[in-house]
């Protein structure tokens, strides 16, 4: 039977994969629907407020799941790793409780107003309603983020007698890679959330279900995702600049880099060997490695073996690293063809519909791959050259782990299924309830899918 | 060991206690706030029509949320004003936190997801909402019985443990069902007073159990409260449930010959007397275990995080606090009154 860090490491792993998926789309969403809003607000178009309506379900949706399982991950620190708030407890508790007084009692409370308010509150203040829940989701970000990013690069404290004490609170939550972490974590949202609502909005439009909203809905997301791609894709050029300086080693596993050398090649696909230190079947690109880590093609960059046993596993982060980089070119392209046919053809084909259905979740592959590169690549420390993992685990017993793992992962496979097909049967529900009340659907050659979408509702 | 409190005076002295309150508070207003909302689930099922287990669900669906989040700041609040008993009672806690998680899981999701998914699926939604909350609510009170008895190992603790289960779950469905008297009308409110009649002679028969098991279980309680001096003190708390019992159950069997009359001012009693038991029997509790965060084992003191932290943390609570207290008590007016349906505007 495997011991109590292993099976740890994976309820955790799978606790927080379950839960980042949720938070991922509603720190996003919040702001478009606050978006709809105020063009609603602006304009009195009513193709806003139906846009708002539809999505507001969503987020609802995606908001339950994102508390239910964020209160899980509260009660893991004292389950399963009590080695952790033993050692850095003077600055993770505080850095949770802020989070917790400043951003989650300000989303649940005023959600509630959002979602039920309308008629009780009046228009502004379910404008500012809306504005506080965006705002809460964004805090809640920022104060999750600052400790995730100390984890990583711990600045601000001292050690005496085994504990961590703060010296300076703004090195503390300033740490050198929270920056460049948050700006890559919140454009990485929004990317999540353009896609989703490309997605649903495409799978209406194939559905036959093409209404303003859904087509203001769809140019919204498209036009989200043709800006931030490549935006994204700069700064996580810069956030890994940044790993490359604070943990080499990460930076090495990522590149599977097993020797110290000068002219370092780009792996571009292999298998990671670590019994051998080698790749197998490698294809490389001689000196690039160091050309893009270090700018200059001879430059040194360091290997696996600079890191003797502080170094994470290189196959996972190797392999996570490259699932984010090809989701992202991805992203970039499809969402480039699909801007391009709107401006040119002002409309989409089925093909190119159908292409960006099937690209709904790709933020979610992208966000875990991206969390497995940076939290596998800090391995073996919890917190980076001050606890290592195996420390802060439990003593509970690994048979009882292994039971609450088994339930937790039964569980989040019944509310991920669900939890896509209600998103989707959401979408059918909503082209129906459309179709036979006030909000008319368009026809025409204006139309944004045209002529493409009509075809494809008869093929 | 540390029984009585360094100086008061001191940053380190002081500190530890006002987190003690903060987190007390917390928890209390977790157990009311979040137990009527628990409470209307465990009854979701004796909803006899959709509509009316629309209009039990609408009655809570503003507030859930945020009722939650009580649970996430005081478990935090352990966690990091005392993180030394965080580890140790969550970790002997490991399997009902677990089933507890699981529990608030499923209801909380079953929320969403009954009104959303199609129309078959919706029972079994409605089954996962009332299972989440009933194993949530019977996980809350084994907690709290192995907490009170020390984690001990015996038969009769854990017998222990389970009576306080079974009495929490009659306690949330009294909170429950006196909440529905307030929000609905008609039938359902009828109804919802049966419910409340009998969750109050399984929540009497528990409490009554539990006050006397819990001197032969703790010997600590025992001497605390059965100290001459202590005695005479302590007399009102038990007097006082007592009394808050019987103002309870006489509003209830009034209610319905008042309601025939059209007289609707007393329909907030039963709950108002149901939240009152719940802060006596928290005083009570309060008063047994100070100033042991783990029973006989470790203070408050001994369990604080550093000074420096705490106040950092002080100094958000004490201005933050206040501001969370009076929008949550402005989302309630804006939601007070009857319950109308449940649906996005």
């Amino acid at each position: 039977m495997a011991d109590a860090l292993l099976l740890s490491r994976l309820q955790f792993a799978a606790n927080i994969s379950f839960h980042i998926l949720f938070p991922m789309i509603t720190i996003a969403l919040a702001w478009v629907l606050l978006f709809f809003k105020l063009r609603f607000n602006a304009t009195g178009d009513e193709k806003w407020m139906n846009a708002y309506r539809f999505w507001v379900k969503v987020f609802a949706l995606t908001f339950a799941l994102g508390v239910v399982t964020g209160i899980t991950m509260s009660f893991q620190f004292g389950t399963n790793w009590p080695g952790y708030m033993n050692t850095v407890g003077n600055i993770a508790g505080p850095l949770l409780a802020y989070e917790v007084l400043t951003a989650f009692f300000l989303e649940a409370t005023f959600l509630g107003i959002m979602l039920f308010g309308f008629k009780r509150v009046g228009n502004r203040m379910h404008t500012v309603a809306t504005a506080l829940v965006a705002v809460g989701t964004s805090l809640s970000a920022f104060w999750i983020l600052a400790l995730v990013s100390w984890m990583h690069t711990p600045t601000g404290f001292e050690m005496r007698d085994g504990v961590a004490h703060v010296t300076s609170w703004m090195e503390v939550i300033f740490n050198p890679s929270f920056g460049y972490r948050f700006i890559h974590t919140m454009l990485a949202s929004f990317l999540t959330v353009a896609f989703l609502v490309i997605g649903l909005s495409a799978y209406r439009m194939l559905r036959d279900d093409i209404t303003p909203a859904v087509q203001a809905s769809l140019r919204l997301g498209i036009i989200m995702a043709a800006v931030l791609a490549p935006l994204q894709i700069f700064t996580g050029d810069l956030h890994g600049l940044n790993t490359l300086e604070h943990q080499p080693a990460k930076v090495a596993a990522m590149e599977a880099l097993w020797e110290t050398r000068r002219g370092a090649p780009l792996v571009l696909v292999g298998f990671p060997d670590a019994e051998t230190h080698s790749n197998k079947y490698a294809i490389e690109l001689p000196g690039i490695a160091s050309l893009i880590l270090v700018h200059d093609i001879q430059g040194e960059v360091k290997g696996i073996d600079a890191f003797p046993n502080a170094h994470p596993p290189v196959a996972p982060v190797f392999w996570s690293f490259r699932v984010m980089v090809g989701t992202g070119v991805l992203m970039l392209l499809i969402s480039w063809a699909a801007a391009w046919s709107l401006k040119r053809r002002n409309g989409l084909s089925p093909f190119m519909l159908k292409a960006l259905v099937a690209m709904t979740f790709s933020g979610w592959v992208a966000v875990l791959a991206g969390w497995y590169t940076t939290e596998i690549g800090r391995q073996p420390f919890l917190v980076s050259g001050v606890l290592r993992t195996a420390d802060a685990v439990t003593s509970v017993s690994a048979g009882n782990i292994a039971l609450t793992l088994t339930l937790y992962l039964l569980l989040y496979a019944v509310l991920i299924t669900s939890y896509i097909t209600v998103v989707f049967y959401l979408a059918r529900q909503a082209g129906e309830a459309g179709s036979k009340t006030s909000e008319p659907t368009a026809h025409g050659p204006k139309v944004l899918a045209g002529k493409a979408a009509t075809e494809g509702g008869h093929a | 060991m540390l029984e009585q409190a360094p100086d008061l005076a001191t940053a380190a002295g002081w500190l530890p206690l006002a987190f003690m309150i903060i987190m007390g508070l917390a928890i209390l207003a977790y157990v009311i706030l979040d137990g009527f909302d628990l409470g209307v689930g465990l009854l979701l099922q004796l909803g006899e029509s959709d509509g009316q287990k629309d209009t039990m669900i609408a009655s809570i669906g503003p507030f859930w949320d945020a009722n939650e989040t009580w649970l996430v700041l005081g478990i935090g609040i352990l966690l990091v004003a005392f993180p030394a008993a965080h580890g140790i009672v969550l970790g002997a806690l490991y399997l009902p936190v677990a089933l507890m998680l699981i529990g608030l899981t499923l209801r909380g999701v079953a929320f969403d997801f009954r009104v959303k998914a199609r129309d078959e699926h919706k029972a079994t939604w409605d089954w996962a909402f009332f299972a989440g909350s009933l194993l949530a609510a019977l996980s809350q009170g084994y907690m709290l019985g192995r907490f009170v008895t020390g984690f001990t190992e015996d038969l009769w603790s854990y017998l222990f443990a389970c009576l306080i289960a079974l009495s929490m779950a009659s306690g949330f469905a009294l909170l429950g069902s006196t909440w529905l008297i307030i929000k609905t009308t008609d039938e359902l409110q009828r109804r919802a007073i049966t419910w409340a009649k009998r969750s109050i002679v399984l929540l009497a028969i528990g409490v009554a159990g539990v006050s006397l098991a819990t001197p032969l279980v703790s010997e600590r309680i025992y001497e605390k409260w059965f100290g001459l001096e202590n005695l005479i003190v302590l007399w009102p708390i038990p007097a006082m449930t007592a009394l808050t019992f019987l103002i309870a159950y006489r509003s209830l069997s009034r209610l319905p010959a008042k309601l025939d009359e059209g007289l609707r001012d007393s329909e907030w009693v039963p709950f108002a007397s149901t939240v009152a038991i719940f802060m006596l029997a928290f005083h009570g509790l309060a008063y047994s275990l100070f100033p042991y965060v783990v029973i006989d084992k470790l203070t408050i003191w001994e369990a604080a995080s550093a000074p420096e932290s705490l106040m950092f943390i002080f100094v958000g609570a004490i201005i933050v606090l206040p501001v969370i207290v009076g929008y949550s008590a402005y989302a309630y007016r804006v939601f007070r009154g009857k319950a109308t349906d449940l649906s996005y505007y």
